[in-house]
């Protein structure tokens, strides 16, 4: 940054828009334009192909399609109710994590990292194991006598929850985690010192202060759950589908159209919520210049 | 009263700790097991499905296609974003923000829309089934991670060292490979353990555009897993956990080592 500031100075007034250095991110950008934003561009301008010519058919036709909201109802259902579980677990580990003293808390964080590095198919094969009905969960409960019958564990609402919220809960506590962290602690002493009790100064003092991180880790983990695909694919029930299972079965069906105008709608509702959020979500360098 | 919030609180996060770590363990567990079936406790140790997975030639061809691939992620990968991150630091051009959105979008956008973005294109191209598809999608996903972590670890170099050498005589590449690379070399590394990662474990780019002769081990398992249970995918599945583990143990000490080579002083936000 200094250097840009110095390197046009010594250039003069003359008002130059580029240099030399910035010639090196033009095959990256040549990349990225020909097999990444074309490719994607090209599928979303299917949505407007009928036939002959170009039309809003396929639109009205998913925006008239009540399969369409059903499924985007239990979309959002589904993607809410995960950002607030993951909340809930995620804080008192964050919290934790960041009140012990560092060499635990490198360990704690590489606890929360493995499952984060480990891939979202294998954490989700492992909750078929734990949850099928001749399942870890369901064998021991009936060896130890607690039921009488293996139950519908696998393939329920409950099963999509649960592995969501496993495979996305990293997502929340390190953002929250670098939060708290950088958090002046002397302001919840300063509180206590003026007679606030632990719940009080927690309430008033820590949680709004680390709201900033809340946001983030909220934003990523709503965006993500929108676009999950494999984990409801496995683990969830006829009745459990999400949007990318939907858009998935109208491209095997040929009706790529139908496909790419419910991508837009998608994508549309991704780009609104991270446009509201950009200020919070953009944490790293790149974003902050 | 402070003690039990304290002993509370600890206790929650034991529990959360471990719905978070269980259900690896026990994949990992399993995969020793002796039974035909996943039974847990398993009845006993045995390498059988270890045995099974290294002498089928369908598993172990899908392991040497996704090292095969995820190496080509990588190396495309340090070759665009090294050189875009440093443009994208210290190059001066308009619409800085616009092209960083740009190049980190693939992270926002969910994956079933790029992967059928390509799908489309690569059917148009017959290019299904061929893995130089593979190469090109994981690519795209890969790219963002090289470039945050380069750009991380540059934002750390004062651009002043370069601009010493340089005064000294030094060519713009010798100074920023006798300068700069060597202090933001654990990022760039870091970067290509990211890239591997993310190519290694990627299932939905494969899904589509696999075909029957580019088949990935999450794609292999993904086949598995939907059309006949066989443990083979324990075995398979821990494979993946020790790998990735393996990677993030990397990545985490290159973290670290960047951290520590920061010859700037960060105003801190």
């Amino acid at each position: 940054m200094a250097l840009t500031k110095h390197s046009s100075r010594r250039r003069g007034r003359a008002v130059l828009r580029f240099d030399r250095t910035a010639l090196l991110i033009l095959p990256l950008i040549a990349f990225i334009a020909l097999f990444y934003l074309t490719p994607v561009f090209s599928m979303l301008l299917r949505s407007l192909e009928s036939g002959e010519g170009w039309s809003l058919s396929a639109f009205r036709a998913v925006l008239s399609d009540g399969a369409f909201w059903r499924v985007m109802q239990i979309t959002m259902t589904i993607s809410l109710i995960t950002t607030v579980l993951c909340l809930l677990l995620g804080y008192p580990l964050a919290y934790f994590i960041a009140r012990t003293r560092t060499s635990v808390a490198n360990i704690l964080l590489l606890l929360v990292l493995m499952p984060f590095w480990t891939s979202i198919l294998v954490r989700t094969y492992a909750w078929m194991v734990l949850l099928g009905r001749r399942g870890v969960i369901n064998d021991t409960l009936v060896n130890i006598g607690l039921l009488e019958r293996p139950m519908q564990l696998l393939n329920t609402r409950t099963a999509v929850y649960i592995a969501m919220v496993h495979v996305l809960l990293p997502f929340v506590v390190l953002p929250l985690y670098a939060t708290l962290k950088s958090f002046d602690w002397r302001l919840v002493d300063a509180a206590k010192g003026l007679g606030a009790g632990p719940f009080a100064s927690f309430r008033q003092v820590t949680l709004p202060l680390s709201m900033p991180g809340v946001a983030a880790g909220a934003v990523l983990v709503f965006t993500l759950s929108i676009g999950f695909y494999i984990t409801p694919a496995l683990v969830g029930g006829p009745r459990d589908m999400m949007i990318a299972q939907l858009i998935e079965t109208q491209v095997r069906g040929f009706n790529w159209n139908i496909a790419a105008a419910m991508a837009v709608v998608v994508l549309a509702a991704v780009l609104v919520i991270c446009a509201l959020f950009a200020r919070i979500v953009a944490l790293n360098p790149l974003m902050r210049r | 009263m402070r003690r039990l919030a304290g002993f509370s609180l600890g206790l929650v996060s034991a529990l959360i700790l471990a719905f978070l770590i269980a259900p690896m363990v026990i994949v990992i567990i399993l995969s020793f097991s002796s039974a035909r079936f996943l039974r847990f406790p398993p009845p006993g140790l045995s390498l059988q499905w270890y045995q099974e997975f290294f002498s089928s030639y369908a598993w172990t061809s899908a392991a040497t296609m996704s090292v095969g691939v995820a190496v080509a992620v990588t190396l495309l990968s340090l070759a665009l974003g090294i050189p875009g991150a440093i443009g994208l630091m210290r190059g001066r051009f308009p619409g800085r923000r616009l092209v960083a959105a740009m190049i980190l979008s693939p992270i926002i956008v969910p994956g079933i829309i790029v992967a059928i973005g390509l799908y489309y294109t690569y059917a148009d191209y017959r290019l299904i089934g061929n893995p130089i598809a593979l190469v090109i999608g994981h690519t795209c996903l890969a790219v963002p991670f090289v470039v945050i972590t380069v750009a991380n670890a540059l934002s750390g170099v004062d651009p002043r060292l370069e601009q010493a050498a340089r005064n000294l005589g030094a060519s713009p590449f010798a100074a920023f490979r006798q300068v700069t690379f060597p202090l933001i070399r654990p990022g760039v590394l870091a970067g290509g353990v990211f890239a591997f990662a993310t190519s290694f474990d990627e299932l939905l780019i494969a899904l589509f555009v696999s075909g029957s002769d580019a088949v990935t081990l999450p794609r292999r398992m993904w086949d598995q897993i939907r059309y006949q249970l066989e443990p083979t995918i324990a075995a398979a599945s821990s494979l993946l956990i020790v790998v990735t583990l393996g990677l993030m143990i990397v990545a985490e000490l290159l973290r670290r080592r960047t951290e520590r080579l920061r010859t700037r002083e960060q105003e801190r936000t």
